[in-house]
C-alpha cells in the first residue's frame, strides 16, 4: 500500500470546538494508526487475518476503555476523546476499530458498569492492558435484531451455574480470553455472565468466508454444558436493558468511527482527483466528480457536528439512547455512500488494494448491520417521536 | 540529571506556505504545528537518560500561549515540566539570551536543542546559547553517551562523523542518531492524562536585544509539471530544452 498522506478534512473549524487536549487526543491516535496500522492493514484484510499484533499497541496507546478510570487501568478521558480515537482508528480500518470497540464498550463498560468490585479488578486491568482479549455475545442465529427472544439460558446448581446455548456473529470470539455474555435464567430474566477461554464446554469456531471486516476476526460462542461460577454473574444490572446500555456506549464509538471511514474515502479520492487527468485536464475540473466532492464534505461537516453534540450530551450524561440511534443511523450510512462514490471517483483503482477505499466500502456493509441494523435504529427514532413501537 | 530540552514550535511539513502583511509575516492560518523534528530526537534521548539513571526533563519554548500544545505534548510524552517564555522568537539571539537567563536560574547538567528548526532554519539559538553560558557546545550531535559528568559524542560532519568528549556541563544541538526515528514516541492516553497536572510554568521574558529583523520573504518559483518523454524521442527533448525550457 502507498504511504498513509491522510489530511483530514475541517470545512467549519470544529477543531476550535475541541479543546487542546482533545486534539492531543486525536493527533496521537492519527499518528499511531499511520504509523502501526496503515502500512499494514491492507495486507491482513486481503489474508482475513487479524492482525494481532497490533493488540499490545492499542492497548498502550490506551484504545481500550480509554473513559474508564485510572484506578481499573482505563485513562479517565472523556466521550469526546473516545470517539476521536474511534473516528482515528476506523479512518485506519473498522475492523480494528471494532476490536476496541467490543474491548472498550462491550466487555469493559458492562464489567465496571455492572460488576462488583471483585469482577472490576480482577479483569479491567487485564483488559485495559491487553493481556485479555474479550467478547460480547449477544446475537445468536435465530435472534439478531431481536435479542429480547434469545434462547441461551443458565440454571442455578447451587455452587455454580450451568450455561448452555450459543451466539453468533461474535467479534473477537476466535480468540478471545473472556466473554461477557447474555443469557436467560430460569426466569426468564437477561443476565450478564463472565465465561473465561478454558472453561469445559465452552467453544469459539471462527466464521469464515466474509467479504467484510476481513481483518478482525468473527465467530460463535458454544456453550455445551459450561459451570459458570457464580461469582462471574454481574451483579448490578439485569434484563434487556444491561445489554443494551453496553450497545450505547459502543454505537455511541460507532457513530464517530464511520465518519473515520468517510473521511478517509473523502481523502483519498479528492487527493486522486487533482492528481487523475483524463480529456487533458484533473477530473477534479469536471462538475461531475466536483458534485461528489462537493456532497461528501457537506455531509463529513454534518456528521462532525452531530457527534460533537452527542459527544457533549455523553459527556454531561444527558444522550438518550434514541439519540445514539441517530448518530449510529445517519453516520454509517453517510460513510457508506460516500465509500460508494468515492470508489468511483477512482474508476478501475478504486477496486484495488492500493487505494483504502474498497475495504472501508466493504467494512461498513457489517458496520451498517451490527449494534442495530440500519433499519432497527430508524424504527428507535420513529417510536421514540411518535410513542408507537412497529417492531412487532 | 537535569535535562533541559528546547523545543521549538513548527509548521507540520506538510503545511502550506503562505505570507502575509505585505510577505513580512508568515500566515499561521489554517496550519498544523509540531514539535520540531530535531528537538523530538533530542526529547526522545533526554527521556532515556531519565529512565536510565534518573532526574528531570524540562522543556522550554520561547513562544506565545499559541505553542503550548506542542509543551503539553512534550509532557504527554514524558517530560516532567516545562517552561514557556512568553516572547515572539523573532530573533535567535534574544531567544538565546531567553534561554540563557533560565538556564543560569537553574542547574541544568545538559541543554539539548535541535541543529536548526524547521520552520526557518536559523541554526544559532544553541551555538549563541552556549556562548552565552560559556559552556562546550556540539551541533549535528548525533550520538551521546554520559558517564558521571563526561560526555562522548558523535558530530556528523561532511561525508562522515568526529567523535568527541566533552565535560558537562554541555549543549548540544540534536539531530536523528541521537535516537532514531522508530523510537520517536506517540503519546498514550495514561500520558495525555498526567501531562495535565504536570506544571507549564509561564514566565516573563527578560530584557534582551534583538539583533536582527525581517524584510520580507519570497517564496520559490513554483515547480512546473514534469513532462515525460519517450527515451526514443530525443529530438522532441532536444527541441523542448531549446524552445520551451530555454537551457539550451
Ligand atoms: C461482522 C459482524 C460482527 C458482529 N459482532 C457482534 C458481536 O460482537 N456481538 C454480537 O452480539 N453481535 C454481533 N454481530 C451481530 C449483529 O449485531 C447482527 O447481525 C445484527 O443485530 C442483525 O441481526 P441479524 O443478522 O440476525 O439480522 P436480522 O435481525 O435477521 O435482520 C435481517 C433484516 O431484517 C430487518 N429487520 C429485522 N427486524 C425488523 C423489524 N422489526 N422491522 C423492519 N425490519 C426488520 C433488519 O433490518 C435486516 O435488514 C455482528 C455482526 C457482524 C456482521
Amino acid at each position: 500500500m502507498s504511504t498513509d498522506l491522510f489530511q483530514s478534512p475541517d470545512y467549519y473549524n470544529i477543531d476550535e470546538l475541541l479543546s487542546e487536549e482533545h486534539i492531543l487526543v486525536r493527533n496521537a491516535t492519527r499518528e499511531w494508526v499511520k504509523k502501526d496500522v496503515s502500512p499494514i492493514i491492507e495486507e491482513y484484510a486481503q489474508k482475513a487475518e487479524f492482525p494481532k499484533q497490533l493488540v499490545k499497541g492499542l492497548a498502550e496507546i490506551g484504545a481500550f476503555g480509554p473513559y474508564i478510570p485510572e484506578e481499573y487501568g482505563g485513562a479517565g478521558l472523556d466521550q469526546i476523546s473516545y470517539g476521536l480515537m474511534m473516528q482515528e482508528i476506523e479512518r485506519g480500518d473498522s475492523g480494528v476499530r471494532s476490536t476496541c470497540s467490543v474491548q472498550s464498550s462491550l466487555v469493559m463498560y458492562p464489567i465496571y458498569a455492572y460488576g462488583s468490585e471483585e469482577q472490576r479488578k480482577k479483569y479491567l486491568p487485564k483488559l485495559a492492558s491487553g493481556e485479555y482479549l474479550g467478547s460480547f455475545g449477544l446475537t445468536e442465529p435465530d435472534f439478531g435484531s431481536n435479542p429480547g427472544g434469545m434462547v441461551t439460558n443458565f440454571k442455578d446448581k447451587g455452587d455454580h451455574y450451568l450455561l448452555n446455548g450459543s451466539k453468533m456473529w461474535i467479534s473477537n470470539a476466535p480468540f478471545c480470553d473472556v466473554a461477557v455474555v447474555w443469557a436467560k435464567n430460569e426466569e426468564g430474566r437477561i443476565h450478564g455472565l463472565i465465561v473465561e477461554r478454558g472453561m469445559e464446554g465452552f467453544t469459539t469456531p471462527e466464521t469464515h468466508n466474509k467479504w467484510s471486516l476481513r481483518a478482525s476476526a468473527t465467530g460463535e460462542l458454544v456453550f455445551d454444558n459450561v459451570k459458570v461460577p457464580k461469582e462471574n454473574l454481574l451483579p448490578n444490572k439485569s434484563g434487556l436493558g444491561a445489554p443494551l446500555g453496553c450497545l450505547d456506549s459502543a454505537r455511541y464509538g460507532i457513530a464517530w468511527g464511520a465518519l473515520g471511514a468517510a473521511m478517509d474515502c473523502y481523502d483519498t479520492a479528492l487527493r486522486y482527483s487533482k492528481e487523475r487527468v483524463q480529456f487533458d485536464r484533473p477530473i477534479a475540473g469536471f462538475q461531475l466528480q466536483q458534485k461528489k466532492l462537493a456532497e461528501m464534505i457537506t455531509e463529513i461537516t454534518k456528521a462532525q457536528l452531530l457527534v460533537w453534540r452527542l459527544g457533549k450530551l455523553k459527556n454531561e450524561k444527558r444522550a438518550t439512547s434514541a439519540q445514539i440511534s441517530m448518530a449510529k443511523r445517519n453516520n454509517v450510512d453517510m460513510a457508506l455512500k460516500i465509500a460508494r462514490e468515492a470508489r468511483q471517483m477512482l474508476g478501475g483503482m478504486g477496486i484495488t488494494g492500493e487505494y483504502p477505499i474498497m475495504r472501508h466500502m466493504m467494512n461498513l456493509e457489517s458496520v451498517v448491520t451490527y449494534e442495530g441494523t440500519h433499519d432497527i435504529h430508524l424504527l428507535i427514532t420513529g417510536m421514540d417521536i411518535t410513542g408507537e413501537n412497529a417492531f412487532k | 540529571m537535569k535535562v533541559l530540552v528546547c523545543i521549538s514550535h513548527v509548521p507540520d511539513t506538510t503545511s502550506k506556505i503562505n505570507f502575509t502583511s505585505d510577505n513580512k509575516e508568515f500566515d499561521k492560518n489554517g496550519v498544523q504545528f509540531v514539535i520540531n523534528p530535531y528537538d523530538e530526537f533530542g526529547l526522545t534521548r533526554a527521556i532515556w537518560i531519565k529512565e536510565k539513571q534518573g532526574g528531570t526533563v524540562t522543556v522550554l519554548n520561547v513562544g506565545k500561549a499559541e505553542t503550548e500544545p506542542t509543551l503539553r505534548k512534550a509532557l504527554a510524552i514524558g517530560a516532567d515540566d516545562a517552561i514557556r517564555i512568553d516572547a515572539e522568537p523573532t530573533d535567535a539571539f534574544y531567544v538565546a539570551q531567553q534561554i540563557a537567563a533560565v538556564v543560569k536560574e537553574n542547574n541544568y547538567d545538559l541543554v539539548i536543542a535541535g541543529r536548526e528548526s524547521i520552520d526557518y532554519n536559523g541554526g544559532q539559538v544553541p551555538g549563541m546559547l552556549a556562548a552565552l553560558l560559556k559552556w562546550p557546545f556540539v551541533n549535528g550531535c548525533m550520538g551521546l553517551e554520559l558517564d558521571g559528568n563526561k560526555a562522548s559524542l558523535i558530530r556528523e560532519i561532511d561525508g562522515g562523523k568526529e567523535k568527541l568528549s566533552a565535560s558537562l556541563p554541555l549543549v548540544i544541538g540534536g539531530q536523528k542518531g541521537l535516537v532514531e526515528e522508530k523510537d520517536l514516541r506517540i503519546p498514550n492516553m495514561r500520558g495525555i492524562m498526567s501531562a495535565r497536572t504536570k506544571p507549564l510554568n509561564v514566565k516573563d521574558a527578560t530584557n534582551g536585544d534583538h539583533r536582527t529583523s525581517v524584510g520580507n520573504y519570497e517564496k520559490p518559483a513554483p515547480k512546473s509539471a514534469v513532462k515525460m518523454i519517450d527515451a526514443d524521442n530525443i529530438e522532441e527533448l532536444v527541441n523542448l530544452l531549446h524552445s520551451e525550457a530555454k537551457v539550451i
